[in-house]
């Protein structure tokens, strides 16, 4: 009944029982914080503080704080934004794609990961609202008549999609991680014995019983929420590449961005998971749920999804020469050549080159370097966003146009902000959630526990 | 359930599969189960104790069909019948003309009012909601024991029934006759 191949690794090592999946997940939660917790949410915090220094100056001063010219129209905003979107993505690919193919490595690390989602959308969110100049005016992107007159929102556009997709993507994210937190809520809850502590979980744990007939249908609403939420995942980077692809600038105006700039997102989406989990693993001590067989997993998926993206540049480069389109021929000697040059090189470096070193199972199984490359395919693949939108715009179809891109201190000052936000979120997230889904992962501590699988063995041995 | 002042027997196990042999075994003597409080989904305990299906992503579906027919009425009325634009050449005469440029609008609306509405309905039904009481009498079944409440009465004697139990493999047996919702 809880058979699994002897062929695969245990996934929950150091012989637990239940009850130890339920004391080392509470732990955090009950402990108090590591000093290294201290240090890096005062830095985190220090951080934010600055962004949000930064935003408010932008807001009362206006965009012309940041580097934009008239050539340059969006630079680092909107490449922070899609940034951080993409970055969400690998959140609901581990809990929702991995659960409908039912890979159980997913379980000790999906409520991290899609923490992570809901995090970096939020920063996400951030760069549209503060990019409109007057946010007073934001609610402007609802379906609302404009100025409370007659005139609509414009259902024909990709940036009007995006807001859909954006707060479908935010809420149903949300949604799906809270339908499986509350048994776990209800776990601390019933462990809880500070008064203060034990009303606030009560809060958050809806009242949860575990109930048989509420876990047929917990189970339902996991797998309908799973998939509904792997379309949705695909839809969203798809509409945000549709921002660039429907407009006709080269560079940007190509049919092959949906599939590509899925395949970025979640290959930066995985490098971002395995940054925040070598950290978790670390300061809390998980080793023994988020195994080296989990950071492998992962770094073969940071491997197929770069080596997707890397295909796609090359792909992209063969077809502006195969169209006989001069200006986008131009544009893509440009960035590899033009004054960009570098930025271009370092994103090929970072996002094509490096994730080849995983075909060898020393480098993917090693944590120093898993940590060190999920760090240089994030600053790639910033570079990406980098290239797509900065070089394609910088050089007009007018010579005289032509133009650079430079960041202020603000620029440079909200992109830190929405990382030491993202951090602060995560981090109380760390301190005061159950950061692995305990519920879940006692349903595969009889199949893939070591204790169980060398029993398992022995049995077998027996038998034959 | 019922709310009479029925007994009830509570067995505590502290295994999922000893748990689900003993399910099977007490209904086998055709007893009935009230409820059993576990702390993670046990795979084949809704059949073993006779639940029916849920149908729980039906509802979804129509959830889905509602959020779709929403996107619809909203693109026609807002795009073709109060204010139609001509926005990059794309027709606004008809609906039908226009309607590629809505698919995603269609589909984040479907995905968004049958994930949503699921939801909600999850909650309603389950009667969980910001601060309820815990529905689980005892707080240890949210972590490594699983409890089934047997209905006592019927042919057997609390005592058989208790007997039966502890065969089974509980680890504590105990009569309840306080009042349940």
């Amino acid at each position: 009944m809880h058979y699994e191949a002897p062929i695969r690794k245990p996934l929950i090592e150091g012989e637990k029982s239940y009850h130890d999946i339920t004391v080392d997940v509470v732990r955090p939660v009950e402990s108090s914080a590591p000093r290294s917790w201290w240090l890096v949410f005062s830095l985190a915090l220090l951080a934010f503080l600055w962004g949000v220094g930064c935003i408010l100056y932008t807001i009362g001063v206006g965009i012309g704080t940041w580097g934009l010219n008239k050539t340059v129209g969006w630079a680092w905003d909107i490449t922070n934004f899609v940034w951080w979107v993409g970055i969400g993505h690998a959140g609901t690919l581990i809990s929702a794609v991995l659960l409908l193919f039912r890979q159980k490595w997913r379980m000790s690390i999906n409520r991290s990961a899609e923490a992570m989602t809901i995090f970096s959308v939020i920063q996400a969110a951030l760069f549209p609202g503060i990019h409109m100049g007057r946010i007073w005016l934001a609610y402007f992107v609802l379906p609302i008549p404009n100025q409370f007159g007659s005139l609509w929102v414009n259902f024909n556009s990709p940036l009007l999609w995006d807001v859909f997709a954006i707060s479908t993507y935010f809420s149903v994210s949300v949604v799906f991680w809270y339908v499986g937190l509350i048994p776990d809520f209800a776990m601390i809850r019933d462990r809880a014995v500070k008064p203060v502590q034990k009303h606030i979980y009560k809060i958050l744990s809806f009242g949860w019983g575990g109930k048989a007939k509420h876990w047929q249908r917990f189970e339902e609403v996991s797998l309908v929420l799973a998939g509904l939420a792997t379309p949705l995942v695909l839809s969203v980077h798809t509409i945000v590449s549709m921002d660039f692809a429907t407009s006709v600038i080269p560079g940007w105006h190509t049919t092959i961005f949906p599939p590509y700039f899925v395949a970025g997102a979640i290959f930066s989406g995985f490098a971002m998971v395995q940054t925040l989990l070598i950290i978790v693993r670390k300061m809390f001590k998980m080793e023994e749920y988020i195994t080296i067989e989990h950071i492998e997993m992962m770094n073969i998926v940071i491997m197929l999804t770069g080596s997707i993206v890397g295909i796609a540049y090359i792909t992209e480069l063969f077809i502006a020469w195969y169209s006989g389109v001069e200006y986008e021929q131009y544009a893509f000697l440009n960035r590899a050549t033009g004054p960009y040059w570098w930025a271009y090189w370092s994103m090929m470096t970072c996002n094509v080159f490096s994730p080849q070193f995983m075909w060898f199972k020393k480098l993917r199984t090693s944590i120093m370097f898993t940590f060190f490359i999920s760090i240089i395919v994030n600053i790639g693949m910033w570079f990406e966003r980098f290239v797509i939108i900065v070089t394609s715009l910088h050089r007009d179809y007018l010579p005289s146009s032509w133009s650079m891109f430079s960041p202020t201190f603000v620029d440079i000052g909200i992109f830190i902000g929405t990382i030491g936000f993202f951090f602060v979120l995560f981090l109380l997230y760390a301190r005061t959630f159950p950061v692995i889904a305990q519920a879940e992962l006692k349903t595969i501590l009889k199949s893939s526990g070591d204790n169980y699988k060398k029993l398992q063995e022995k049995q077998e041995h027996v038998e034959h | 359930m019922s709310s009479t002042n029925q007994t009830i027997i509570n067995a505590l196990y502290d295994d999922d599969d000893v748990l689900l042999s003993g399910v099977k075994e007490v209904r086998g003597k055709g007893l009935e189960i009230q409820e059993v409080y576990s702390p993670f989904p046990i795979h084949g305990l809704d059949k073993a104790m006779g639940l029916k299906e849920t149908r729980i992503a039906i509802a979804a579906f129509l959830y889905g069909v509602l959020g779709l027919t929403t996107a619809i009425s909203m693109t026609y009325g807002m795009m073709i019948v109060d204010w139609p634009m001509n926005i990059g050449g794309k027709p606004s005469f008809s609906w039908g003309e226009n309607m590629p440029a809505f698919v995603p609008i269609m589909f984040e609306l479907t995905v968004f009012f049958a994930a949503h509405l699921m939801v909600w309905t999850f909650f309603f039904r389950n009667r969980i909601y910001p601060g309820a009481k815990a529905q689980n009498p005892d707080p240890r079944t949210t972590d490594d024991k699983f409890l089934m409440e047997v209905v006592a009465g019927g042919d057997h004697s609390d005592e058989d029934i208790m007997a039966l139990l502890k065969d089974t493999g509980a680890i504590e047996v105990s009569v309840n006759t306080a009042e349940h919702d």
